[in-house]
C-alpha cells in the first residue's frame, strides 16, 4: 500500500536566521526513514510521466522502489547508470518543472520528492561504500572534453565508461567550472563535488588544470596528439552589463567575479588571501539562480540590507522555486519591477546609491512572459555601497576565435545540429551553456551525455 | 607544478624567474601574459610574459614585490615550484609591420616593454627606447635595452642615473628633433601611460599601452578586468591587454585598481609578519 500523505516529507533545513550568517549547507537532507517513507508515496504509474521530464533520463520509479524496500546501493546503481553527477543534480536540479512536475502525485497534491530522494541516495552510497568502481576495459580509443562543469564531466564519465581514454582540459586551478566557482557551498558543498570529480579519475577520467583550449592549445592539437573526437563544454563567458552609467565604479561586481571570489577563491573565510568587498547595503540585479546564490552570499557576508532588483514581477523570477523561497526567508528584500538606469558614486569612485526605474508589465513579449514597460516619470534611489549584476553572460570568444570551420550563431553561441551536439566541424561535438547561453546543470548534463552518445557512434562508424 | 629554475634579483624589490612551463612557452607572444599562483591556498595573480624560450620550453617572469602574493611568490627558491602557472592568455601585441618605434618603459613596466622592443628589433624596425626609473638604485634590464636598441635615453625621477626628469620629457624632446614614429608604445605605472598619450595625442602618433587590471580567472568569465575604451567596456584579458592609449579611460582605471588597496596592504603585512617569523 503506498503511503498517501498529500505532502512531501519536508527537507530539514537549517533556520534562516542562522544559515543566513554561516556558510553550511542550508538542506541538510532526509533521515534514512523520512527517505523510506517518502519513496512509498511513489504510485509506479506504467508510463513513468516523471522519466521523461528528467533530461538525462533517470528510471525514476525504479530507483525509488529501490529506496522503499531499503536496497538503498540497488538504488543507487540505477541512479548512476543515467547520471554521473547524482549528489548534485538532486541538490540543484529544478525539479518542479522537470520530474517532480510531471508526476501524477502532484496533479492534487504534492509531487513525490523525487530530488530530495536523489540526494539522500548518492549522499547514503558516498557516505557507506567502500568499494572503488571498476575500472572498464579500454576500447583504444581517445577522446577529450574541454571544460570540467557538469556538460563536460557527464561526457568524460559516460565515454570512460564504454572505453574510451578520456582526459578534460580545465583552464581553471580546479575541476568543477560552475560547480566550483558558481554554485556557493551553502547549496552545493564543494567537497562533495570534488568526491564525484574522483569518482570519475577512479574510472580513468584524466583531468589537466590549468589549460585554456584555444590559447595554451588548439582543437587542431587535440587532434594531432591523436583524440578522434572532441567534446567542447567551456560554459558561458563574458558577463553582461547593461550599459548605464555608473557600472565601472568600485562596487559594481559581475555575479561571475562576486561568486567566484566567494566560492572559487575562498573570500568568504577570514584568512582568505582574496579580498571581497563587505558591503552594508547591496543590489543584485536579475532574477535569476545565479542572482539569488549572489544575494544570499552577500547576506552571508554581513550586509545589512540585500536587494534583489527585477524587472518583471515575482511571478516571472527564473529562479528555482525553492531559491526564491530560501532567499525570502533568508531575508532578501524583493523589489520586483525595478529597472537599474544609473549607478550613483562618490567622490573617490565608489558606489553611493542606485536610480531605479518603475516598470508595469505590458502584453506577453516573444518569450511568453509580459513584457515589463517604464511607468513614466517614476524612479527611486536605492541606498545601497555595493551593486552586482547577474543579467547573464555571452559566450566566451578563445574557441571559436581559433578553431577552423567552427561556426556560431550571432550571439556567439557554438552551433550544432540539434540533440546529439554535431558542430559544424567534424569530429567536434558541444553542449551546455557553450551552445545554449546561460541555463541549468542538468540541461547542461543532458547535453554532455547525449554528445558522449553520438561521440560513441561516430568513432564506432569509423571502424 | 611548475618548477623555478632560475630567480635573480633585479634590484631591492623586483624579481626575474624563470619557470618550466613547457605548453606556455610554445605559444607565447609579446604581450601576453599569464596567470600563476604560488601555494595552494594562494592568490591568482597576472603577470605579462617578460621572455620565453620555446625549446627549453621556460617562460620569463618579472615581478614587483608589492601584496601578499608577490611576496609569497619571491620566498620561494631555484627547484621550489609553483602550483599553478597557465597561460598564454590575452592578444599579443601587433608589432608586425612597424618601421620606427618609440618604446617606453617606467619602472617595473620595462620588463614588458623589454621583449616588446627586442620583438620590434627582430622584426627590424628602428628601436627608440626610452625608459625611467624613481632612482639608480631601481633600474633594471639597462643592458638588455641596449642590446635591441637603435636609440637608448635613460631617466630618473632624482637625476641619480641618466637623465632628470620624466619619461614624456624625453619623449617630446625626440619628437621635437624631428623623431617620426609609426607608433609608441608605453608600458608602465597608469599614470605614466596616461601622460606618455597626452603628449603623443598632441603631435597624432597612435599609442599603444599595456594595461594591467584586477583579474581572477584571466580568460573572460569573471569581468572583473574591465576597463571603458572608447566609451565602450572592454576586457583586458581577451580584449586586450594591449589598447589605443587615446581611447582608454585612465582615471576609471587608475580608481578601479585601487579598489583593495587597504587589503593588499594589510596581506602584505601578515605575509612580512609570517616570513619574520619562519626566519626567527
Amino acid at each position: 500500500m503506498p503511503n498517501m500523505d498529500p505532502k512531501k516529507c519536508p527537507m530539514p533545513v537549517q533556520e534562516p536566521d542562522v544559515r543566513n550568517k554561516n556558510f553550511s549547507e542550508v538542506a541538510l537532507g532526509y533521515t534514512y526513514e523520512m527517505a523510506v517513507n517518502e519513496a512509498k508515496r511513489c504510485l509506479h504509474c506504467k508510463n513513468k510521466p516523471c522519466v521523461s521530464g528528467c533530461p538525462v533520463g533517470i528510471d525514476i520509479p525504479a530507483f525509488i522502489e529501490r529506496v522503499a524496500n531499503e536496497d538503498l546501493e540497488g538504488a543507487y546503481e540505477v541512479l548512476s547508470a543515467s547520471s554521473a553527477l547524482p549528489a548534485v543534480c538532486g541538490r540543484v536540479c529544478p525539479q518542479e518543472n522537470q520530474c517532480e512536475g510531471k508526476c501524477v502525485r502532484g496533479i492534487k497534491t504534492e509531487p513525490v520528492g523525487i530530488g530530495r530522494l536523489e540526494r539522500f541516495v548518492a549522499d547514503w552510497h558516498r557516505e557507506h561504500t567502500t568499494e572503488k568502481p571498476k575500472m572498464p576495459v579500454s576500447n583504444g580509443h581517445k577522446v577529450a572534453v574541454i571544460g570540467s562543469g557538469p556538460s563536460g564531466l557527464t561526457a568524460a564519465g559516460d565515454l570512460a565508461k564504454a572505453g574510451y581514454k578520456v582526459t578534460v582540459y580545465e583552464a581553471l586551478h580546479t575541476a568543477g567550472g560552475v560547480l566550483v566557482y558558481g554554485i556557493p557551498e551553502f547549496r552545493l558543498p564543494k567537497e562533495i563535488v570534488r568526491k564525484e570529480i574522483e569518482g570519475l579519475k577512479e574510472i580513468g577520467v584524466d583531468i589537466e588544470t590549468n589549460v585554456v583550449v584555444g590559447k595554451t592549445i588548439t582543437i587542431d592539437e587535440l587532434f594531432e596528439m591523436g583524440n578522434e573526437a572532441v567534446f567542447i563544454g567551456s560554459g558561458a563567458g563574458l558577463p553582461r552589463f547593461m550599459g548605464i552609467p555608473g557600472e565601472s565604479l568600485n562596487g559594481v561586481y559581475s555575479a561571475n567575479e562576486f561568486l567566484t571570489r566567494i566560492n572559487l577563491m575562498k573570500a568568504y573565510k577570514e584568512n582568505a588571501k582574496t579580498p571581497i568587498q563587505h558591503a552594508k547595503n547591496v543590489a543584485v540585479v536579475g532574477g535569476g539562480n545565479v542572482a539569488m546564490d549572489a544575494a544570499r552570499c552577500a547576506k552571508r557576508l554581513g550586509a545589512e540590507n540585500v536587494y534583489i532588483v527585477y524587472r518583471r514581477g515575482m511571478e516571472e523570477l527564473p529562479a528555482r522555486k525553492e531559491e526564491v523561497e530560501h532567499a525570502e526567508e533568508e531575508g532578501i528584500i524583493f523589489k520586483t519591477l525595478s529597472n537599474p538606469i544609473e549607478v550613483l558614486g562618490d567622490e573617490n569612485g565608489y558606489v553611493k546609491g542606485m536610480v531605479c526605474q518603475e516598470m508595469e508589465l505590458g502584453e506577453p513579449d516573444a518569450s511568453g512572459r509580459r513584457r515589463p514597460v517604464a511607468k513614466e516619470g517614476c524612479t527611486f534611489t536605492l541606498d545601497v555601497d555595493c551593486m552586482i549584476m547577474s543579467i547573464g553572460t555571452s559566450p566566451n570568444p578563445l574557441i571559436r576565435s581559433t578553431t577552423p570551420g567552427l561556426e556560431t550563431n550571432k550571439h556567439g553561441c557554438i552551433i550544432t545540429n540539434g540533440d546529439d551536439g554535431l558542430t559544424t566541424r567534424e569530429g567536434v561535438y558541444a553542449g551546455g551553456d557553450a551552445v545554449t547561453g546561460a541555463a541549468t546543470v542538468i540541461l547542461a548534463m543532458g547535453a554532455g551525455k547525449h554528445a558522449a552518445k553520438a561521440i560513441d557512434e561516430y568513432i564506432k562508424s569509423k571502424e | 607544478m611548475y618548477k623555478i629554475l632560475q630567480k635573480q634579483a633585479l634590484n631591492p624589490t623586483v624579481t626575474k624567474m624563470v619557470i618550466e612551463a613547457p605548453l606556455v612557452a610554445k605559444k607565447a607572444m609579446p604581450g601576453q601574459f599569464i596567470i600563476f599562483r604560488a601555494s595552494e591556498d594562494g592568490e591568482r595573480v597576472p603577470l605579462t610574459i617578460a621572455d620565453y624560450d620555446r625549446e627549453a620550453g621556460t617562460v620569463t617572469i618579472i615581478f614587483q614585490i608589492v601584496g601578499g602574493a608577490t611576496m609569497e611568490l619571491n620566498a620561494l627558491n631555484e627547484g621550489d615550484s609553483l602550483v599553478d602557472f597557465v597561460g598564454p592568455l590575452g592578444t599579443p601585441s601587433k608589432l608586425e609591420g612597424l618601421k620606427k618605434v618609440a618604446v617606453v618603459g617606467g619602472g617595473v613596466g620595462c620588463a614588458i616593454a623589454y621583449p616588446t622592443a627586442k620583438r620590434l628589433h627582430e622584426l627590424g624596425a628602428e628601436v627608440h627606447s626610452i625608459v625611467g626609473f624613481r632612482n639608480k638604485d631601481l633600474v633594471i634590464l639597462e643592458d638588455e635595452f641596449a642590446a635591441v636598441s637603435d636609440k637608448m635615453v635613460m631617466m630618473t625621477d632624482d637625476g641619480s642615473y641618466g637623465e632628470k626628469g620624466l619619461v614624456t620629457n624625453a619623449l617630446e624632446k625626440l619628437i621635437n628633433e624631428g623623431n617620426q614614429y609609426d607608433e609608441v608604445i608605453a608600458i608602465g605605472p597608469l599614470v605614466m601611460m596616461k601622460f606618455v598619450c597626452k603628449v603623443t595625442e598632441k603631435y597624432g602618433i597612435k599609442t599603444t599601452v599595456s594595461m594591467n587590471p584586477i583579474m581572477i580567472d584571466g580568460t573572460g568569465m569573471c569581468g572583473g578586468c574591465r576597463l571603458t575604451v572608447g566609451g565602450q567596456t572592454k576586457f583586458a584579458c581577451v580584449d586586450g591587454p594591449d589598447f589605443d592609449g587615446h581611447q582608454v579611460d585612465f582615471d576609471e582605471a587608475m580608481h578601479r585598481g585601487a579598489m583593495y588597496r587597504d587589503f593588499e596592504a594589510h596581506a602584505r603585512e601578515a605575509a612580512c609578519n609570517l616570513l619574520k617569523k619562519e626566519v626567527e
